[in-house]
């Protein structure tokens, strides 16, 4: 216990570096808010007037303090670009980031298992070459071309499945229409990650089958089950999950292209868009809340590890 | 020792056949399980009188008087009226919510005559005191509601000096100077009439709770998804043809494609050219329309080749234009002669030629300048509104002038940068830019970006530093006359003087286009490229 709030105290100066590192990147790329909304109409007579109404004519620093006193006081101010509080925004967003990068997550944690245990107890089978030649090629797909090329199969071609959204635009609403929805991004998202977590499997299960003791389990009659789960998995987990926990953020951050090729109203759509309008307490609150998320969910991957492993202490 | 052996092998293979009955039911399981989905989806029909239209991008806001992008335009256009608006399709006023209007005889003083009984959709009445409230929310900073602001674009009616009502029915304008341009500003979405009720019941958030008097009425708004309007069964102007429309923003352009070939929507607006082509057959139909866009080279005038206004025109020589427009942007644009836009008939100078092309002459020009082979900067961005297909143009404009014997180096940037560089002036820093267009009156492009009083320092858009005298008085003077046959002449001059003097380059006159399926009819666009969907039916 005290262990994890060490953890979460540390965490504190990573985000706030994380949001001073933000801030001032925004601010230096080219472009302002008000020229950004102003568009060709954007004269500096013009700019510096939107500007004061928008509150920018304060120096840098003074407007980082404005805002980190806010956020203190939970709030994140208001989006210039969507003209509502940014917390609404990322709430809004954020259950479809979670649906979307949690599915994928998950399909990447057991399908990669699976497909990577599978390909190691055949080792050097057909089954196994067939397992590691598809791994290899869903590494090298860049998931947005996969998404573009499976809406033209799936969704214009064969019309199974819904181009894009979230939910259907009549009816719908209900989980088997969100599943409907969710199936060709969840599964383009997954694809890399998957690939990555499956050779990882492979690699520590490989090494694991190799062990004497695992030669002696099964000399000793142990049932090729318990020495999968018990014998080996019970190991190779140890080495697999903080790839999984690395393939968290991957998904995470790759749900960015996936957002935008298939229309979910995720973060990552968001933040995109918040970049392009320079609405920066959009960006700042988007980029704190994923890497919060990110943060604590490594904690939670070490916490876990110090449970399944106990030589870690 | 061996025969527990044997037993335990046996135990193994009946666990193992156990194992694989299970494999076999969960893979039926799982098949029944997809195909159900597969099936509920297919039940997901569209309704036949909801309109679906693919956006661009989602809205910012459905306050008419805080918007900028014609993204946001396309919205509020169904569910506000102005005072004025545009004739179908041409770009001169007639009245709306105004039956009438009566200008004093030096033009400052517009006194509007209002439709009476009309309601908003909030059930609160319009009448003079909405109009005043709208207009001073705008311009008058001490107004109560000023801060449910900004209102960038509130400097179309900055000649306003004050709004008076007069009677219940009746509202006077007064404004600072004769302003031309004020009733055509009048039919922009920055007119619009909203609720002062909605507006003073929910402050900031009412352009996410919008009241007007349109022929729709807000409905929902769910982020990133979509906004629904219904039909406004009292509309003082017939009703819709649908019973909702609903507009979804879909930012990636070949999603939009792709929805579209689908059928997950009925409309989609600015379909990239190359993508047109699979629009030919016969579920679909192809809209177009020219509109008051122009798209030109900003040429640095005052220093560098381009101070030459011999080598200007060499470069308007020098473009291949006609391959600009087929090739590039397969016809989606028409070729521009001059500054104006040809949308605006009566102000257009028809006798205009546009620059032939002509690499021999432009080089023979070159040649007499004494500027052969030189360098030159070259500002390309990599999108933004109306600026089409900026990279291939740019690069496209880059050889034809590498023909002429120019060397052209190229730099692009992201839209905001873009501007960033290029609305302050080119000066030390390019000798030329792309720029592009779209405004609701003649007036605002030449008066912004042509004038000496609007070079970069005095506050316009004149980033080439182009001046003229001559130029300068025709517009002052063609901004101020109320009499439309005057300002046609002084307008009609102008571009004849600003074509020859060659400030920019003058590319393309952008036709817009949408895309609707069989389903839709009744549809036309505007050229004041403002989508109105009052008329649209679905089958």
């Amino acid at each position: 216990m005290n262990y994890f709030i060490q953890r979460l105290l540390s965490a504190i100066p990573v985000l706030l570096g994380i949001t001073i590192i933000v801030f001032f990147i925004i601010s230096l790329i080219p472009g302002d808010p008000a020229t950004a909304i102003l568009g060709s109409y954007a004269t500096p007579e013009n700019v510096k007037l939107l500007n004061e109404q928008l509150g920018l004519d304060k120096g840098l620093i003074q407007r980082y303090f404005i805002w980190l006193g806010n956020l203190v006081q939970g709030d994140l101010g208001r989006s210039f670009a969507l003209n509502r509080p940014v917390l609404d925004e990322i709430l809004e967003r954020f259950n479809a980031t979670l649906i979307l990068s949690g599915t994928a997550f998950i399909l990447c944690s057991v399908v990669g298992v699976l497909i990577g245990t599978i390909s190691a107890f055949k080792q050097y089978t057909i089954t196994d070459k067939i397992i590691t030649f598809t791994v290899l090629t869903g590494i090298s797909l860049p998931s947005f071309f996969l998404g573009m090329m499976m809406i033209l199969l799936f969704a214009v071609n064969l019309q199974w499945l819904p181009v894009s959204g979230m939910y259907a635009i009549y009816g719908g609403g209900d989980f088997l229409d969100l599943i409907h929805h969710l199936i060709m991004p969840a599964i383009a998202l997954a694809l890399v990650a998957t690939g990555v977590v499956a050779r990882i499997t492979r690699n520590s299960v490989l090494e694991i089958l190799r062990q004497d003791y695992i030669r002696t389990a099964r000399a000793k009659g142990v049932r090729e089950g318990n020495v999968l789960f018990k014998h080996v998995l019970r190991i190779a987990i140890v080495t697999i999950l903080p790839i999984l926990g690395l393939q968290a953020g991957f998904v995470l951050s790759g749900s960015v292209f996936i957002e935008i090729v298939f229309q979910w109203p995720g973060v990552g759509r968001m933040l995109v868009d918040a970049i392009l309008k320079r609405d920066i307490l959009l960006v700042q609150g988007g980029v704190m809340f994923v890497a919060a998320c990110y943060v604590l969910f490594n904690i939670a991957v070490d916490l876990l590890q110090r449970y399944l492993d106990p030589r870690i202490k | 020792m061996l025969p527990f052996l044997i037993i335990n092998i046996k135990q193994r293979e009946g666990i193992m056949l156990k194992y694989r009955e299970h494999v076999k039911k969960l893979r039926k399981l799982f098949i029944s399980l997809l195909s159900l989905i597969f099936i509920t989806g297919f039940a997901v029909t569209a309704n036949a009188k909801t309109l679906v239209v693919g956006q661009i991008a989602e809205p910012k806001s459905l306050d008419p008087s805080t918007v900028t992008a014609v993204n946001d335009f396309r919205i509020v256009m169904n569910i506000y009226d102005g005072l004025v608006r545009y004739t179908d399709g041409k770009l001169e006023v007639e009245p709306a919510l105004a039956k009438s209007w009566d200008i004093s005889s030096d033009g400052t003083v517009y006194t509007f005559n209002l439709r009476s009984g009309i309601k908003f959709h909030d059930g609160s009445d319009f009448n003079a005191d909405a109009v005043k409230f709208n207009f001073d929310r705008m311009l008058n900073k001490d107004h109560p509601y000023h801060n449910t602001g900004p209102f960038p674009l509130s400097f179309f009616f900055s000649a306003i000096k004050s709004v008076d009502v007069v009677n219940a029915n009746t509202v006077k304008f007064t404004l600072n100077e004769p302003y031309a341009p004020f009733l055509s500003n009048l039919a922009y979405p920055t007119g619009l009439i909203v609720s002062p009720a909605s507006v003073k019941k929910h402050g900031k958030d009412f352009g996410r709770n919008p009241s007007g008097t349109g022929a729709f009425k807000f409905n929902e708004w769910k982020s990133n998804e979509r906004v629904v309007v219904d039909k406004n069964s009292g509309y003082w102007d017939g009703k819709a043809g649908t019973d909702a429309v609903v507009f979804r923003p879909i930012t990636d352009a070949n999603t939009r494609v792709a929805e579209m070939l689908s059928g997950g929507i009925d409309m989609m607006v600015e379909v990239p050219p190359a993508s047109l082509s699979k629009f030919s057959g016969s579920k679909f139909s192809v809209v177009e329309q020219a509109g008051p866009h122009v798209w030109f080279l900003i040429l640095n005038a005052k220093e560098g080749p381009f101070a030459n206004k011999k080598v200007r025109q060499a470069a308007n020589y020098a473009i291949n234009k006609q391959a600009i427009v087929n090739d590039v942007l397969e016809g989606t644009a028409a070729i521009a002669a001059g500054p104006t836009p040809p949308a605006f008939a009566w102000a257009y100078n028809n006798s205009l030629q546009p620059y032939p092309y002509d690499p021999a002459k432009a080089k023979a020009l070159i040649k007499e300048a004494g500027v052969e082979g030189a360098k030159l900067t070259f500002y390309v961005t990599e999108g933004g509104s109306g600026m089409l297909d900026p990279v291939a143009m740019g690069t496209a404009i880059q050889a034809d002038l590498k023909a002429v014997g120019f060397d052209v180096e190229i730099k692009t940037f992201e839209w905001n940068s873009f501007l960033g560089e290029v609305n302050p002036g080119l000066e030390g820093k390019a000798d030329m830019a792309e720029m592009a267009w779209m405004t609701n009156d003649p007036d605002t492009l030449p008066f912004l970006a042509l004038r000496t009083e609007s070079w970069p320092d005095k506050g316009g858009f004149n980033s080439g530093y182009y001046s003229n005298p001559e130029v300068d008085e025709l517009l002052n003077k063609a901004r101020s006359s109320t009499n439309q046959k005057e300002r046609a002449k002084l307008y009609k001059k102008m571009q004849e003087i600003v074509q020859e003097d060659a400030p920019w380059v003058f590319v393309a006159n952008w036709k817009q286009n949408a895309v609707t399926s069989n389903k839709v009819s009744n549809f036309s666009l505007q050229p004041s490229f403002l989508l109105l969907l009052k008329d649209v039916k679905k089958k």
